[in-house]
C-alpha cells in the first residue's frame, strides 16, 4: 500500500520567494535518508515544494474562482515537500517517517494513498481510466 | 503507547531493520543460520524490553548491539566449551578469536553486506523452494506462515525447508561475500531466477484458486529494487526490475469483478498502472545503456516493454516481438520461447505461420505437461476454421493446468469449438 509522507515545515507559510535549505549537513542528511528508502526498494516519488510566497491560492468560496497570490495571510500549515512510499503496513510508513532527520519546526503527516479498489462498486467506472490519467 | 501499538511498532520496525541485521551479523560470525538466530534473540528482548521501555530512539542500533551481545555470549561459552575439551586432551582451536572480530567490527558497508545475504541465501547449492523461502524470509521479513500462505504449502513444510537451508549453507562451509568475476555472472543468474520466481509465483499462481498473490509480487518487485541500488551496473539486474515492474502494471487489469482472468489482448488498458510502466521503460533503458541488449531478462523487458506501449491491442508491434524473440530463442534456446515465438508470428503473419512452428514442438519431452502447448496450438486451429481439431487441444489444455480459473476458461474454449463457433476469449 502506498502512503505519503507529508512535510510541513513550521514558518514556511510565510518564507520569502526563493527561500533554500541554507545548511549543507542538513540536506546531505536528507539525502542519506531518501537513499536509505531507496535502498529498503520502498521509495516511489520524493519532491520538495517552493514556499507558498511564489505560489497563488485559487479559491471557490464565492462561487467563482478567486486568485490570490502567496503569501498567504491565514495559512498556519504548508507543505515543504512530500515522499510516496510504497510498505506493507501503516506502521511501517509511520516507522519510516520517525527515521526522517526532521529539524524541530517540521511535522511529518502520514497519510495512506487511495487507490481505485478503495472507492465503492457503483464508481468503479467513472475510475475507470483514473491510473492511466495518474500518469505517475 | 498501549502495548499492542508497541508490538506493531516492533512488526514494522523488524520489516524494516531485520536483513541488515542478520547481513551484519552474517558477516561477523560467518554463518547466515547463526547470524539469523543471534537476530530472532535481539527481537525477543525487545518483544519482552519495549513494551515497558518504549520502543528506543534508533530501535536498529539497539537490536544490533543486543544481536552482538548475545553472539559475543555464544562464542564465549563454546571458548568455556573449547577449553575444557582442551583439558581432556583434545585441539585448541587456532583460528582467529571470534569475540575480538565481532568487537572490532563497525556497522559500515551495509549495503554489501546485504548483497551478501542475497547471495547467500540464493546459493544454488539449494533447490530453487529453498532459496526462495530463505530469501523471503531474511530479506523480505515474511514470516514462515506468510511464506507457507504465499506458496500455499503448510507451515511446517516451509519451516522445515528454511532450517536444512541453513544447516546445508553452514555445512558446506559457504563463504558469506559477493562473488567475483565468472562466478559472480553464474550466481547473479541464481539470485535474478529466485527473484523471478517470487515473483512469478504471485503473479500466476500455478496451483489454487486465486489468479493472483499480490504480496508476493510485491517482495519481488522490492527485493528487485533493492538489488538494482546495491548492483547498479548489472544490466540484466535493471532488466529483471523493468520486466516486473511492467508486468506487474497490468496485475489490476488481469481479473474481472468475477474474479476471471482477462487475456492480454482484451485488457483494458486504461487500467494498467502507467507509474509502474514508466518505471519499467526507465529501468529497460538504464539496462540497454549498460549495453544488456541480449540479455535474457533484458531481452524479456524489452518485449513486454512492446505490450505496455501499444495503445490498443491492435497496435501491438508483433514484427518486433517475434524478432526479439528470435534473439532471445538464438541466446538461450528453449521450447517455451519458440512456442512464444509462434504466437508473435501468428500474430504478425497469420496463424498458418504460427501453426507451422507449434508443429515442430508437438512431442517435445519439455512440454509434455506444459498446458500452454495446446492451448497455443487450439487457438491457432480454431483461428484457422479446424475447430474439432481445436476442440481437443483445448480440453487437454484443460486437462493439465492446475490453476482452477484457466482450467475454467480453457473449458469454456473447447465447448465453443465444440458448437463450431470462434472462442470469443
Amino acid at each position: 500500500m502506498r502512503f505519503m509522507m507529508l512535510m510541513i515545515p513550521a514558518g514556511y507559510e510565510s518564507a520569502a520567494p526563493g527561500t533554500m535549505p541554507d545548511d549543507t549537513e542538513q540536506v546531505d542528511a536528507m539525502m542519506a535518508y531518501n537513499r536509505s528508502l531507496q535502498e529498503a526498494g520502498v521509495l516511489v516519488a520524493c519532491d520538495g515544494l517552493h514556499p507558498p510566497s511564489m505560489g497563488a491560492r485559487v479559491r471557490f468560496d464565492t462561487g467563482r474562482p478567486v486568485v490570490t497570490d502567496g503569501p498567504f495571510a491565514e495559512a498556519k500549515e504548508v507543505l515543504g515537500g512530500y515522499w510516496v512510499i510504497n510498505v506493507a503496513s501503516r506502521d511501517e510508513a509511520i516507522e519510516w517517517a520517525k527515521r526522517c532527520p526532521g529539524a524541530v519546526n517540521e511535522t511529518i503527516e502520514v497519510r495512506q494513498v487511495m487507490e481505485t479498489d478503495d472507492f465503492p462498486q457503483e464508481m468503479q467506472t467513472s475510475l475507470a481510466d483514473f491510473e492511466a490519467m495518474q500518469n505517475r | 503507547m498501549t502495548a499492542t501499538d508497541t508490538h506493531r511498532a516492533i512488526e514494522a520496525v523488524w520489516r524494516i531493520e531485520q536483513a541488515k541485521l542478520v547481513a551484519s551479523l552474517a558477516r561477523q560470525v560467518r554463518d547466515v543460520g547463526l547470524a539469523e538466530e543471534f537476530a530472532q534473540e535481539a527481537l525477543v528482548a525487545a518483544l519482552k524490553r519495549w513494551p515497558e521501555t518504549g520502543v528506543p530512539e534508533k530501535p536498529g542500533a539497539w537490536l544490533m548491539a543486543t544481536a552482538k551481545r548475545r553472539a559475543i555470549d555464544h562464542f564465549r561459552r563454546n571458548k568455556l566449551i573449547d577449553r575444557k575439551h582442551a583439558e581432556l586432551g583434545h585441539e585448541i582451536e587456532t583460528e582467529e578469536d571470534p569475540v575480538a572480530g565481532l568487537e572490532a567490527a563497525l556497522d559500515d558497508h551495509v549495503g554489501d553486506d546485504l548483497l551478501s545475504l542475497i547471495f547467500t541465501a540464493c546459493h544454488p547449492i539449494l533447490s530453487a523452494e529453498a532459496r526462495a523461502a530463505l530469501t523471503l524470509k531474511l530479506l523480505g521479513g515474511l514470516t514462515t506462515g506468510e511464506i507457507a500462505r504465499a506458496f500455499l504449502v503448510p507451515e511446517p513444510t516451509v519451516a522445515q525447508r528454511i532450517v536444512r537451508a541453513k544447516k546445508t549453507l553452514a555445512e558446506a562451509n559457504i563463504p558469506f561475500e559477493v562473488p567475483r568475476g565468472e562466478e559472480m555472472a553464474e550466481r547473479l543468474g541464481s539470485v535474478l531466477a529466485v527473484i523471478y520466481l517470487i515473483f512469478n509465483e504471485g503473479y500466476s499462481a500455478t496451483a489454487g484458486d486465486h489468479w493472483t498473490r499480490p504480496q508476493l509480487c510485491d517482495e519481488a518487485l522490492r527485493l528487485g529494487r533493492i538489488m538494482a541500488e546495491l548492483a547498479p551496473a548489472e544490466p540484466e539486474v535493471h532488466g529483471l526490475v523493468a520486466l516486473m515492474e511492467i508486468q506487474a502494471s497490468r496485475i489490476g487489469a488481469r481479473i474481472d469483478r468475477n474474479g476471471e482472468p482477462i487475456l492480454l489482448p482484451d485488457q483494458d488498458r486504461s487500467r494498467w498502472n502507467r507509474l509502474l510502466i514508466n518505471r519499467g521503460l526507465a529501468a529497460l533503458e538504464r539496462a540497454e545503456r549498460l549495453g544488456g541488449g541480449r540479455g535474457f531478462y533484458v531481452l524479456q523487458a524489452a518485449i513486454a516493454a512492446c505490450h505496455a506501449r501499444a495503445a490498443s491491442a491492435d497496435d501491438t508491434d508483433w514484427t518486433r516481438i517475434a524478432g526479439l524473440y528470435a534473439v532471445l530463442g538464438a541466446e538461450a534456446p528453449s521450447p517455451v520461447i519458440e512456442l512464444n515465438r509462434a504466437v508473435a508470428v501468428s500474430m504478425a503473419e497469420g496463424p498458418a505461420a504460427g501453426l507451422e512452428i507449434v508443429d515442430r514442438l508437438v512431442g517435445d519431452k519439455a512440454l509434455k505437461t506444459y498446458h500452454f502447448l495446446p492451448s497455443v496450438r487450439g487457438d491457432f486451429l480454431a483461428r484457422l476454421g479446424r475447430f474439432d481439431e481445436a476442440r481437443g487441444e483445448f480440453e487437454q489444455a484443460a486437462a493439465l493446468t492446475q490453476n482452477a480459473r484457466e482450467k475454467t476458461l480453457l473449458t469454456e474454449r473447447a465447448q465453443s469449438c465444440a458448437r463450431g463457433e470462434m472462442p470469443d476469449r
